[in-house]
């Protein structure tokens, strides 16, 4: 590996880059079309752009590497003066985890589950010899540390089942940065993670990059996250660049047409005032309720949950309206769902349904009743048999509840189809022959084949790019207006929540927060948590990160993750003004305003 | 993990037990009991009721079954019906050839087929691989005295090296003569469980090989034998150790072929012999043996599979 310093402070270059599939009969199917551009020493340079824009594959090129079924196919990724693309496995080897280090989007996939974590940190400057296992057990506490890891002199001894997922991300960056790489590249590595996560993370990673003066190649479709992180930014279409240039430009003064789309679909940040919020469906009996909810996992001798995720939930759902339940990953959101579903059956409390009480568990429930309450899955990837055809997959809820003959099928699919978009061609293909949109299309399609009165949506954009994402609300919206349906939408998504919900609920370890209308949630007074939330949300603009990590409710909203309590508030830990000795012994009182906002905490509304 | 075991070993009693219920069902619904074959030609009414109340056969079956069972606990496994010789005593000669081409087979066969399987997952695809596979579809799918004949005819007659017959006693050998004694059974057996053994283990790593942190150890340059010896193996080991306890309990078990086909007396040639000569007490006792080493087979099996998986291991 000759280091050709004097040429210049460039660190990679690709120059023309093309890189192709090639399919099994030998066509080629180009996914970089020519790509050029440079990263610096000491600079952050993001790569943006939806999903099957490349950006993954362009920045896997700077290892040399492609993934299974492509190859490069011409131009240069030059790496320290050196092509990458013309080198063996055996050349690339040395250079690999040393000079150029990869941080994949789930920590919790990219750890072996069986290998320490303190192995797999300081595996590669060990195994290519730049360390030996002593200088990389240092280089790597030096990280924990300045990763602010909790315990950092015994967390690598652990394994990584025995951590968080933001810690576990961090460790990943530890990983990528023991080997002192001339160059890192982070691909979408806060994508997964609840936004009081994410702050964090991103903290942590823009302090290391600085101080160990690497340069990083930043992967992401989050515009709100490049401006905080990134110097250089490369928009990306197609597998062609768009525009490039400094972030303060292409934030500020977007110029080509697609950068100013994807600005364009940026959320608003969750302020009130965004809903329609017209409450003239009132007069009817509410699609769905449940009151006083309590359920978990597990099971103990007097019939209760050994494991009490929920309790005491109340929620009214009104006929073709929209309740946002929101919360970190761990809150009870998707068991909330199942609960409502009969997938998991409550421990105690009601679920009424247009006014009639359902039976607690699914196969109790009769086939009418299962068909007015639909679920629809965050990954369509998984939900849709791959094996079947769209029209199998939608046909069979129709066969199912409504008798439906194979004459009258065809024609109520390409219905379906149309209702949600999309070609009544599509009714032929399999799932693996439509995009992450389509996809996930096709999935409400088959909720709402039963034609039902209540639709429960599990993070069903969350896993969809912003444009893409936009477009599924947009449908949902409609949809809504057009049959009537009640949705229970969840996410961990705020902005998305907010301006879509008419009401929301804002659910911490398993119990109700804060709950009522959009507008009055949204705005004082908070509770505290929904404060965190709110505050967590990053906004596209540069410095955005520096300052919310500094407020009160950021600076102890970071102490811990969601542990469910037995007594007393869960929040006590994390709540900037908690009282001691009340707030954790104490279960919080449920303070009611009168536009119906209530707020559970010690404090007084006019504290908060 | 410790509750998860003490489960494990009451699920394997459970079992025991229900098999034990199996094996005394089986023999007291067939025609004829033990009195009527002891007494064979003699059997008047009267010798028969005698005899029945010598043996304990005229006391309800669930008496029967308990002083059967309880005699198995404390190692009674009572005489053979037809040699009336302690059972114990009968299968203490053939456990010792049994167990010994078992043990040997294990040795030789189970790491050589596993280091062939994990190998072919390092290559998937290649010449190496591909031959890999073929030969072991076909020695899957040719039967043992097929494999053993050929085998005999490739050595014996062929070359003039080993017998075709297993004689003589094994008593005061080393390992290195225990092997060439029974080098042609062994030969055969090893065969019959490296097709499943290399299949299985090549499937096991190579599931292994398209995860992420597969990806990741790749993007880290870790050459391709540390990916699989230390990143990939230690992921695979719960289906591995099934299909090695499976095998290894077919070795003890169900060699009968092998064992007729080479002439020396083991213990599956004699519960055949039990069943021919109707020999109750022996099916019974041998049943009951083959039923403990399944099932301590595949508790130790589970058991290092829970032992392989960190987050039983370490929890939280």
């Amino acid at each position: 590996m000759a280091l050709d310093k004097s040429h210049s402070d460039v660190v990679f270059q690709a120059k023309d880059l093309r890189i192709s599939a090639f399919r099994e009969d030998g066509a080629e199917l180009p996914i970089v079309k020519g790509v050029d551009f440079k990263v610096r020493r000491g600079e952050v340079v993001a790569l943006i752009g939806e999903s099957g824009s490349g950006k993954t594959t362009i920045s896997l090129s700077s290892l040399g590497y492609c993934k299974p079924g492509l190859e490069f196919s011409g131009g240069e990724a030059i790496l320290l003066g050196n092509d990458v693309t013309k080198m063996t496995t055996d050349e690339l080897r040395p250079s690999r985890g040393v000079n150029v280090a990869y941080l994949a989007q789930s920590a919790a996939a990219t750890f072996n589950p069986s290998i320490t974590i303190n192995e797999q940190v300081t595996e590669a400057p060990v195994l290519h010899g730049t360390k030996t296992q002593a200088e990389a057990n240092q280089k790597a506490l030096a990280l924990y540390r300045a990763l602010e890891l909790p315990d950092p002199e015994n967390i690598g001894k652990r394994y990584p089942h025995q951590v968080s997922g933001g810690q576990l991300q961090r460790l990943m960056a530890a990983m990528a940065l023991c080997g002192d790489p001339s160059l890192l590249v982070l691909d979408e590595p806060t994508t997964a993670l609840d936004v009081t996560t994410q702050i964090e993370v991103l903290k942590a990673f823009k302090h290391v990059i600085k101080e160990e003066g690497a340069a990083a190649i930043y992967v992401t479709h989050d515009l709100a996250v490049v401006a905080q992180i990134a110097d250089h930014i490369v928009v990306l279409y197609n597998g062609e660049v768009k525009e490039a240039g400094p972030t303060e430009i292409i934030i500020n003064r977007p110029q080509h047409p697609y950068t100013k789309r994807l600005m364009a679909a940026i959320k608003p940040l969750p302020e009130p005032g965004q809903s329609d919020g017209n409450s003239d469906h009132m007069d009817d009996t509410p699609a769905l309720e449940v009151y006083g909810v309590d359920a978990g996992y597990g099971k103990k001798s007097d019939g209760q949950p050994a494991v009490k995720v929920l309790r005491d939930i109340n929620i009214s759902i009104d006929k073709g309206r929209t309740v946002g339940i929101i919360g970190e990953s761990g809150c009870g959101k998707s068991t909330l769902a199942r609960v409502m579903a009969g997938l998991l059956p409550a421990s105690s409390g009601e679920t009424v349904l247009n006014g009639q009480t359902l039976p607690r568990a699914l196969q109790q429930r009769s086939r009418d009743q299962l068909r007015q309450v639909q679920f629809v899955y965050q990954m369509a990837d998984t939900a849709l048999n791959p094996r079947q055809r769209i029209i199998d997959i939608l046909s069979r809820p129709m066969e199912f509840y409504k008798q439906l003959n194979g004459k009258t099928k065809r024609a109520a699919v390409e219905e379906l189809l149309g209702l949600v978009e999309l070609p009544p061609q599509f009714a032929e293909r399999y799932p693996h022959e439509l995009s992450g949109g389509q996809k996930q299309r096709v999935n409400l399609a088959r909720a709402l084949a039963a034609k039902p009165d209540v639709v429960l949506c599990d993070e069903v954009t969350s896993a969809l790019d912003t444009i893409v994402g936009a477009n599924v609300i947009e449908l949902l919206t409609r949809l809504q207006k057009e049959t009537g349906v009640s949705f229970v939408f969840i996410s961990h998504d705020l902005s998305t929540v907010a301006s879509f919900a008419d009401e929301i609920v804002v659910l911490y370890a398993g119990r109700v927060a804060e709950q009522g209308p959009t507008d009055q949630v949204l705005a004082p007074p908070y509770h505290p948590y929904t404060k965190l939330l709110i505050g967590s949300v990053p906004e596209t603009r540069v410095g955005w990160l520096e300052e919310a990590s500094q407020t009160r409710e950021a600076k102890s909203g970071a102490a811990g993750a969601v542990q469910l309590a037995e007594v007393g508030c869960a929040f006590t830990k994390r709540c900037p003004i908690a009282i001691m000795g009340t707030c954790d012994r104490i279960d919080p009182p449920r303070r009611l305003d009168a536009q119906g906002h209530i707020i559970e905490c010690h404090r007084e509304l006019a504290e908060l | 993990m410790w509750s998860l075991i003490l489960k494990r070993i009451g699920v394997g009693l459970v079992t025991v037990v229900a098999v034990s219920f199996i094996i005394f069902a089986g023999t007291k619904i067939l025609p004829g009991d033990a009195a009527q074959i002891q007494l064979g030609q003699n059997a008047t009414v009267e010798n028969l009721a005698a005899m029945r109340a010598e043996m304990g056969l005229d006391k309800p079956y669930l008496i029967q079954y308990f002083t059967w069972a309880g005699n198995f606990i404390t190692g009674d496994l009572g005489s053979s019906l037809a040699s009336d010789v302690p059972l114990t005593q009968l299968i203490a000669d053939r456990y010792q050839n049994t167990v010994m081409v078992a043990v040997l087979t294990a040795l030789i066969g189970v790491p050589i087929s596993l280091l062939m399987g994990i190998l072919a997952a390092m290559f998937p695809g290649s010449a190496y691989d591909r031959v890999l596979t073929f030969v072991s579809v076909s020695l899957v799918a040719s039967p043992e005295f097929l494999t053993a004949t050929l085998l005999v005819l490739l050595f014996v007659l062929g070359m003039g090296i080993g017998t075709a017959v297993v004689v003589g006693s094994t008593e005061g050998k080393g390992f290195f003569s225990l092997i060439s004694h029974f080098a042609l059974p062994i030969t055969t057996l090893s065969f019959v469980i490296a097709s499943q053994l290399i299949r299985m283990s090549r499937a096991a790593v190579l599931n292994v090989m398209s995860s992420p942190y597969i990806e990741m150890a790749i993007l880290k340059g870790v050459p391709r034998h540390r990916i699989i010896f230390r990143h990939a193996l230690l992921n695979s080991i719960g289906p591995i150790v099934n299909v090695v306890a499976l095998n290894l309990a077919y070795l003890v078990t169900g060699v009968i072929v092998v064992e007729v086909y080479f002439g020396y007396p083991g213990l599956a040639t004699l519960i055949v012999q039990g069943v021919q000569s109707r020999d109750f007490v022996m099916v019974q006792g041998l049943g009951m043996i083959f039923c403990l080493t399944y099932v301590i087979l595949m508790l130790i099996a589970d058991v290092a599979a829970y032992a392989s998986n960190p987050r039983l291991r370490h929890p939280k």
